[in-house]
């Protein structure tokens, strides 16, 4: 479980924190997604829990402990794939695992096992320049996975994506999940993305933010297009939406 | 291939103008003609080939070598603190404002006639370049690459192998390009400068003379070498970079 107590965080070039006294908690297993307008501070939770910032005030645990003391616990995938141009699909996968010192026997069949999960075995041996977009953010997904954490914290994964392609990949994801039973994380500007792959939505509506609502998305596991036409759906999407742009009327 | 045609008729058309201006002038001591320097090239081969072109290369690879050595090494402390840094670069960017041809005699005076006083020059006029290039190609790694590399709990050390390195090696192969050519100067010009052997005392000895095609022909002789060191290094570098087209 993740827990944020009273954080307060505020970078050292900004004039005002980002936010405040921010208390909330994610069960394991969940799906939860993160919206808000842009620059309300999405991927600094992300940060914050990475370990890249330190909250000012306030502190973060997992399973009941302070993130300092542990390792592992998170993994973190970025918007751009990142994946290193130099080094083969196999060998941008196994990254993680060198990092963590995992025999090199070990390391390969995992990422045999997880190129196969994620349908691209036969492009171990090629170089990311050889991949599509959906492609490159599925071995990043994969590299992300291999990382051995229990929280998958994606930041926009999809966004840079085409229209088809991205929603491929949410169907997609909702697939791995399931398979890999983690935790996930998942930050995005696109709220019907955020309807069809969420257990529950945290909205960001203020800056700087003190808490975040949680809303349910009445839906069960497996999901199908189909579901968002249902009048809940369309409703809640409309309800989210308004949120966004109350707050982006505050922002101007 | 098909594209390097332009490039060979503008040579020859090149050649083929010097040749004639060479002839209408009809005094090899002003401006020998091509045919002139290749003939010489001919007559002088042996002693060009088997005593003065060693002398050179000598210098030339002494001086790469110590250049490249001392050029990583200041670019990898520069780029692990900032304090070196500060501390360092004004001088390595002083250092090129100092007229190597004018202090290079003073090296004669220190090092007498011996490898070093040339080796001294050829480091000044070739370390610069690769400091500055394979530095700046250090500085250039990605921010995101890096911080991704930090989330799974890499270290400063794995940073750099895994990071920083394969990013600065497409800038140091290109330094290194950049530094054959600018040694072979170095080494010439030292030797121009104050030596008993090597293709650019060679030169010089012919200056006196006035055997203009004798000037010549060491200097062509360097160009080709130059030219196949550089050609070989390409060939390393496109079996070691296979990704360079894609950042
Ligand atoms: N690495 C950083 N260093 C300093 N300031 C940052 C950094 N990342 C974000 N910020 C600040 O935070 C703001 C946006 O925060 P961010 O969490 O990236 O928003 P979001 O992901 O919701 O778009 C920016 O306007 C900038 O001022
Ligand atoms: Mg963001």
């Amino acid at each position: 479980m993740l827990e944020f107590q009273n954080v307060s965080f505020q970078y050292p070039q900004d004039s005002r924190p980002m936010m405040e006294n921010l208390s909330f908690s994610v069960e394991d297993g969940a799906f939860i997604s993160i919206i808000g307008a842009s620059g309300c501070g999405k991927s600094t939770i992300f940060r914050l829990i990475n370990g890249l910032e330190k909250p000012q005030k306030g502190a973060i645990f997992v399973n009941g402990r302070p993130i300092e003391q542990i390792k592992q616990y998170s993994a973190f995938m970025p918007q751009k794939d990142l994946l290193f141009p130099w080094r083969t699909i196999e060998k941008n996968i196994c990254l993680p695992m060198e990092l963590q010192n995992i025999s090199k026997q070990e390391q390969k069949k995992r990422c045999q096992q997880v190129l196969e999960e994620v349908g691209l075995s036969a492009y171990a041996k090629k170089y990311p320049k050889d991949l599509s977009g959906g492609m490159k953010q599925r071995i990043s997904f994969a590299r992300t996975i291999l990382a051995g954490a229990e929280m998958l914290l994606l930041d926009e994964p999809f966004s840079a994506l085409d229209f088809l392609t991205r929603v491929d990949m949410q169907e997609w994801l909702l697939k791995q999940w399931e398979h890999f039973h983690k935790t996930i994380l998942f930050i995005t500007h696109d709220v019907e993305e955020a309807v069809f792959l969420s257990k529950s939505i945290f909205v960001i509506q203020q800056k700087p933010f003190c808490d975040m609502q949680s809303i349910q998305v009445p839906l069960a596991y497996p999901r199908k297009r189909e579901d968002l036409k249902k009048k809940e759906i369309v409703d809640l999407k409309e309800q989210l939406i308004q949120k966004l742009r109350q707050q982006e009327a505050k922002a101007i | 291939m098909k594209k390097n045609i332009p490039a060979f008729l503008l040579g020859l058309l090149l050649l083929g103008a010097w040749q004639c201006i060479a002839m209408g002038i009809g005094a090899a001591y002003i401006l020998p003609s091509p045919l002139q320097i290749l003939s010489k090239l001919w007559q002088l081969r042996e002693i060009l080939l088997f005593v003065h072109l060693p002398a050179t290369m000598g210098v030339t690879f002494l001086g790469l070598l110590i250049s490249v050595v001392l050029g990583l090494f200041l670019a990898v402390i520069m780029d692990i603190s900032p304090k070196i840094e500060n501390a360092l670069y004004p001088f390595i960017v002083a250092s090129q404002t100092i007229p190597t041809t004018a202090i290079a005699p003073l090296f004669v005076l220190w090092f007498g006639y011996s490898i070093w006083s040339k080796v001294l020059v050829t480091i000044l006029i070739t370390f610069f370049p690769i400091v500055i290039t394979v530095y700046d190609g250090l500085k250039a790694t990605k921010r995101e690459m890096e911080e991704l590399l930090m989330t799974y709990g890499a270290t400063k050390k794995d940073i750099f192998i895994k990071l920083k390195l394969p990013t600065a090696l497409p800038p140091f192969f290109s330094a290194i390009k950049m530094a054959i050519p600018l040694s072979i100067i170095g080494a010439a010009i030292a030797e121009w400068l104050g030596a008993q052997s090597g293709l650019g005392y060679f030169s010089k000895r012919m200056m006196t003379q006035l055997d203009g095609a004798g000037v010549f022909a060491p200097i062509v002789l360097l160009s080709m070498v130059a030219m196949i060191s550089v050609a070989i290094v390409s060939m390393i570098e496109k079996k070691c970079i296979t990704w360079r087209k894609e950042i």
